[in-house]
């Protein structure tokens, strides 16, 4: 409903950005983007490659600085939280996490790094937030085994669970779906779905394959230029937002009450 | 200590429910091989093993002395010189996130040496004076050396920020310091053999003053470094990843580095440029314990200690009645298990 959100006082967004300009050395890759991140809610980055969505995120979580403009956290300048209290509160998943040598628990365990610092050892809270984050992502079967050793599904799905046990009120995931088999994915999609729904958790994640990022409930279209759009899947497939982005047709069909993507093959079947 | 304890405590317990070969079993077979190993470099010396047993036995006051005031510092100060490079060596491949870094790649060694030049080159010392002098002028000077080349080292980087400009700044030092030295030496070439003496490294020299200064320092340098291990394991997964994760970087880098530089400087100051051990002990412990740091720091301190008692009895041993420089014989057994590892890896690949 619209229209009357538009009469009361809009609520305070997760995570926001302003204004914000980043580059790397004198090539500007965001110029004057701004974007809200809303609680309850999972929030799709989509765009061509180099258009900006990893640099946006990792812009987000405070890993790069920006030239220009602020970041808000739940109201809060970026820079004026205490390092452990915004790393309680934001999570991030890098696009390839690394292959260490440490076990998937012992992975999933530094989520709670922000929670207990250099001197608290696990406590029951940890203990039980890492077992539930395992049991979500599905991968607890290798909770002994060194992640150097696992597919990268299997490792994508590690990292997830690290990310997870953080419980933090805003996560940032670059590609959480990647390498990930579709049966995998969808569980991904409906984890995150959980985590915005039932947690009101804010969401953001950059999303490659279009008919998942159809499943979200916003979307933040970015292209080479700039911002094209962000609001509802309905306003972004309205004001055709993805054919702009991507500089071409994207040609998206109703199936059953979803959206998805039919790529505009010659000659496919059913084309 | 308790802290300390307790992070070694909870190590156990967490190995005990991720089902790994039981880490007491570790602990137990290495702290058994040390404490052999140490029986070894008090029954071993210049004189025959069957004599030093009747000594242990049958202690008079002369024997008393050649064990307590020779034998038993050295091999503990051998111990403890392994167990720094050991803890220095596990650190800095923590830190710099490569398993070829080793304890001296702030320049410590080059700077150490240039500094045992400068003292040489100004009492102008000979041979025969050195045994006095180490104890006293030549441990400073070499301590002040090293601590000048991480100043150096870390000027020329600009600080902590980034590792790799760190280890490039490192070399650099390092090589214009050992430069220097050696331009020192064309200057005085009779110097040079008293340096090699102290270049290859040896325990010989070790007495109780300089074990005890060896001991408290390994104890500073360990309980900082325990703590900071949840902060080396989130350092494998990358360095955004680990700032994500609510982790100072330039913070935790200047504590590593400053203790991997008190030990360095330590160790060099006292028993000279020991290569190798601090290079092999991480990787030993790596590939028999895990890979934790919580673990790993405690692991890798072990295994260096009691590779440097191994190489101290060799060292001993093998020329009898003269010794060897401990040094060699680490250069000479770290090569080789190197060596061995690549080979393994090549061979799986």
């Amino acid at each position: 409903m619209p229209e009357r959100s538009a009469e009361l006082p809009a609520p305070l967004p997760a995570l926001a950005c302003r204004d914000l300009v980043v580059g790397y050395g004198t090539r500007v890759v965001l110029d004057r983007i701004s974007v809200e991140i809303p609680a309850g809610c999972w929030t799709a980055i989509v765009g061509p490659n180099g258009s900006g969505k990893s640099t946006l995120l990792r812009s987000l979580a405070g890993l790069h600085g920006a030239s220009a403009g602020t970041v808000h956290l739940q109201g809060r300048r970026l820079g004026d939280w205490r390092r452990r209290e915004r790393a309680q509160r934001l999570a991030w998943l890098a696009q390839t996490p690394g292959a260490t040598d440490l076990t998937a628990r012992e992975v999933v365990a530094l989520g709670r790094f922000a929670h207990g610092g250099w001197l608290a050892h696990r406590d029951v809270d940890d203990d039980a937030a890492i077992d539930r984050a395992m049991r979500a992502t599905g991968s607890t079967p290798w909770a002994g085994r060194r992640v150097s050793t696992l597919s990268g599904g299997e490792r994508q799905r590690v990292h997830l669970a690290r990310v997870l046990a953080v419980e933090a009120a805003v996560l940032l995931l670059d590609e959480p779906t990647a390498h990930l088999d579709p049966p995998h994915q969808e569980d991904v999609v409906r984890l995150l779905r959980a985590q915005a729904q039932g947690c009101g958790v804010a969401v953001l994640s950059a999303i490659h394959d279009l008919s998942l990022a159809l499943t979200a409930d916003r979307l933040i279209v970015l292209a080479e230029d700039g911002l094209v759009g962000q609001g509802t899947v309905h306003e972004a497939l309205r004001g055709d937002w993805l054919s702009q982005a991507f500089r071409r047709r994207i040609d998206v069909v109703d199936h059953g009450g979803a959206w998805l993507w039919r790529p505009a093959v010659d000659g496919a079947p059913g084309g | 200590m308790s802290a300390a304890r307790s992070t070694f405590v909870a190590a156990i317990a967490a190995d005990a429910d991720a089902g790994r070969p039981p880490i007491v079993r570790w602990f137990g077979v290495c702290i058994a091989v040390t404490l052999l190993l140490i029986l070894g470099g008090l029954l071993i010396g210049t004189t025959s093993v069957s004599t030093s047993i009747h000594w242990l036995l049958a202690p008079n006051s002369q024997t008393a002395l050649v064990l307590w005031q020779i034998r038993l510092p050295r091999t503990i100060g051998a111990w403890c010189v392994g167990a720094l490079l050991g803890l220095a060596g596990a650190i800095a491949q923590g830190v710099f996130r490569n398993p070829l870094a080793e304890p001296y790649l702030l320049g410590t060694a080059s700077g150490a040496a240039l500094g045992v030049t400068v003292a040489l080159l100004a009492s102008g010392a000979s041979i025969g004076a050195l045994a006095w002098a180490t104890q006293l002028g030549l441990t400073g000077a070499a301590v002040v050396g090293a601590a000048v080349a991480i100043v150096l080292t870390l000027a020329l980087a600009r600080g902590v920020v980034q590792t790799s400009s760190l280890l490039l700044s490192g070399i650099v030092v390092g090589f214009v310091l050992t430069a220097i030295t050696s331009l020192l030496l064309l200057a005085k070439p009779q110097l040079w053999r008293t340096l090699q003496v102290f270049l290859l490294g040896t325990t010989g020299f070790l007495g109780w003053r300089a074990t005890g200064l060896l001991a408290v320092v390994l104890l500073v340098c360990a309980l900082p470094a325990t703590l900071l291990s949840r902060g080396l394991d989130a350092l494998t997964l990358g360095e955004d990843t680990a700032r994500s994760l609510g982790l100072s970087l330039p913070m935790l880098r200047l504590a590593l580095l400053g203790i991997v530089a008190l030990a360095t400087a330590a160790v060099v100051g006292e028993v000279g440029v020991v290569g190798f051990v601090g290079l092999v002990a991480p990787h030993l412990a790596r590939e028999t314990l895990s890979v934790n740091h919580r673990h790993l720091l405690i692991a890798s301190p072990l295994c260096g200690g009691a590779l440097l008692l191994a190489a101290d009895l060799v060292s001993r041993w093998i020329v009898r009645p003269a010794e060897l420089p401990v040094g060699a014989v680490t250069a000479c057994v770290g090569g080789a298990y190197l060596a061995f590892l690549l080979w393994r890896r090549t061979r799986d690949a």
